[in-house]
């Protein structure tokens, strides 16, 4: 017997109380902890993935979806420029490193990026086996990458023209060029992790030998081909009409794939990442683009400004899960205070078999303090469980999933917080059951 | 064992008391007999350190409760004093059991469990052991009362009107029962009552 076991017992004993102030505040903390997670974890990956990057230089579009295509790799990129119209920028003396980016193909929905080797050691990556890419189609891929496709060095594999098509579905095609796989990056925690890193001279080479085809194939494809719509295409897929060529999503290929049909081979790349050597380059060179499809954009302000937006968001949930701890603790306080009416000739009782005033003070204490524990402890858990579904769908949609799970310095504070407000609201019941005249209570029970 | 002397206490805003004096030695039974109003619970809670007196002494087992502080006289009452009350009542969300390993533990005495058991045993409640307090009737209710009071061998049991509530049946096993826990545990017996048919059982009476 001890007084845990007594205090126990007498939540035990009211389940519908205990189970409304549990699961308000289960609710209220879990919130609060999840978005304190992803907080964080979202903070970390986004600024690891930054990493120095002071600005991207790219097609024109949204300078958002260009920042999330090239530097995190989870939207659709914006579109191709000239490497000849980019010069002016990149071998401006303000900048120390161009770091070109390429996009053309997938392999399995894993996006193949055409670079250079300053790539990966801009992001200080390792290799955990075999060896960097070196010539054309010669692949090193990421840890994460490598897990769910099982490549390994030696491995040789088709990849499917587009940034996510699967290769079953119909607007896509396979490149009879095989890519050999020269290596695997350890983990590094950054979008190298889900990509395939090739030099990107692999991806103007298969796109040059593709676009050739088509120019072979004029008879099929008009010039207008290349910008009909999608809805056309499904139609030809859906006529029967099943022409190699024809059923090229000509329009990603124009917008998306770092190839190009122009008979002088002008070469073309995704987005170049930038970074500069003095904090003039910001002022200096968006002078120098003089090219209407071409934009800087500087990563540090769209990121901000997504979290800004997204914050906002975050502000709203925690607000209202602050509500909810609110309302739990009121159902803490207004369930103790019941339950010490309806006991207190039994703490009277107490009393009179040796029980002091403190005894019945902590005992109150105590049955406030395990409902906020229990709460705590359900609420974490449920975050937990919010977190791994939440990482699940982030991984299918994104290749980005969010593995550590561990207890933050935030949620530590929260727990604390929300121990000392449990007490607080346990308080004053504990002490009415502490100045209570037992003599007055047991004549009048 | 327990002595009262010129007892008197006032309410704030109430009838003031003045109370005979008491002398329980060790194993003697009292009975106290006084109609509604006389004080009787005023009396019992006095001896039993609940209320202060404005005047007079209680001594038990050579003590003065008045120079006992709050906290000395809680701990002091739990292993002294056993107290049943009119209408029992328990700490509703612990077993049979639990309730009478209860004055042990608040008392700040080793729980002798198997003690427990034995008590049960000779009260012909074994089988209530892990039952609610609330799922028994209002006699085996009161024995288990009873029970409670004396588990800790108590110098003194204090009963305030422990038949009161009772048909003839039980509340002469009732009163039975508590004359043999006393007899056993050769505990002074102070019942203080209005309830005529005690009259007989008692030898020493004392009016109010």
């Amino acid at each position: 017997m001890n007084l845990l076991k007594i205090s126990w017992k007498n939540i035990v004993n009211k389940p519908l109380n205990t189970f409304l102030s549990v699961i308000l505040l289960a609710f209220g903390v879990g919130i609060i902890s999840l978005l304190l997670i992803l907080q964080k974890q979202l903070t970390e990956k986004f600024n690891r993935n930054i990493k120095d990057i002071d600005l991207v230089l790219g097609a024109k579009g949204s300078p958002l979806q260009l920042i999330l295509a090239n530097v995190y790799h989870v939207d659709a990129p914006t579109g191709n420029i000239k490497i000849s119209d980019a010069q002016a920028v990149i071998k401006h003396p303000t900048i120390k490193k161009a770091i070109p980016l390429a996009y053309g193909d997938n392999y399995q929905k894993w996006r193949i990026v055409g670079t250079d080797t300053s790539y990966p050691e801009h992001y200080g990556c390792q290799l955990a086996k075999g060896s960097l890419f070196n010539a054309p189609f010669e692949v090193t891929i990421g840890a994460t990458v490598a897990k769910e496709t099982g490549l390994k060095p030696g491995d040789q594999f088709e990849s499917i023209h587009g940034f996510d098509q699967a290769a079953n579905d119909p607007e896509s095609h396979q490149h009879e060029q095989k890519y050999t796989v020269k290596g695997i990056f350890a983990q590094s925690d950054c979008a190298i992790d889900n990509l395939i890193l090739t030099p990107v001279e692999s991806v103007w080479m298969i796109h040059e030998h593709h676009d050739e085809d088509t120019h072979k194939d004029k008879e099929h494809s008009a010039g207008d081909d290349h910008r009909h719509s999608e809805e056309a295409h499904k139609e030809d897929v859906h006529s029967g009409e099943f022409h190699d060529q024809m059923n090229h999503v000509e329009k990603h290929e124009e917008e998306n794939h770092a190839g190009n049909g122009e008979p002088n081979g002008e070469r073309e790349v995704t987005a170049y990442l930038l970074i500069k050597r003095t904090p003039m380059a910001q002022m200096m060179l968006p002078s120098l683009i003089k090219d209407p499809n071409m934009q800087l954009a500087l990563p540090a302000i769209e990121i901000n400004r997504l979290s800004q937006n997204f914050g906002l968001g975050m502000d709203t949930a925690k607000a209202i899960a602050i509500l909810i701890m609110i309302l739990s603790f009121i159902s803490v306080f207004v369930s103790l205070y019941n339950s010490l009416k309806e006991r207190k000739y039994e703490l009277a009782l107490m009393r009179t078999m040796g029980g002091s005033r403190k005894t019945l003070f902590l005992l109150i204490i105590q049955e406030g303090l395990l409902l906020v524990l229990i709460g705590c402890i359900v609420g974490a858990v449920l975050s937990r469980m919010a977190l791994f579904a939440l990482s699940n769908i982030m991984k299918e949609n994104f290749h980005y999933s969010i593995n550590n799970s561990s207890v933050t310095a935030g949620e530590w504070l929260l727990f604390a917080i929300t121990l000392c407000v449990g007490i607080l609201a346990s308080l004053l019941p504990a002490v009415r059951a502490f100045r209570m005249d037992i003599s007055k209570t047991l004549s009048n029970g | 064992m327990l002595i009262a002397e010129q007892l008197k206490f006032a309410y704030d805003e109430g009838p003031s008391f003045s109370f005979p004096e008491i002398h329980c030695g060790k194993g003697e039974h009292i009975l106290v007999i006084g109609e509604s109003g006389k004080g009787k619970t005023t009396l019992l809670h006095l001896l039993a350190g609940m209320l202060r007196a404005a005047s007079g002494k209680i001594i038990i087992s050579g003590k003065d409760l008045s120079q006992l502080s709050g906290s000395e006289l809680d701990r002091f009452r739990g292993q002294h004093i056993g107290i049943v009350f009119q209408t029992p009542h328990f700490v509703s969300s612990l077993s049979v059991e639990d309730n009478l390993v209860l004055p042990q533990f608040l008392s700040g005495k080793k729980t002798e469990r198997e003690m427990v058991r034995a008590i049960l045993k000779r009260l012909n409640l074994s089988d209530k052991t892990h039952s609610r307090p609330s799922q028994l009737s209002v006699g085996e209710q009161q024995r288990i009362a009873i029970a409670r009071a004396i588990i800790n061998s108590p110098d003194i049991i204090l009963a305030d009107e422990p038949t009161s509530a009772l048909d003839d049946k039980n509340a002469g096993e009732v009163i039975t029962l508590l004359e043999e826990q006393a007899s056993d545990a050769r505990s002074g017996l102070v019942i203080v009552t209005h309830d005529k048919r005690l009259k007989d059982r008692f030898t020493k009476h004392i009016g109010l």
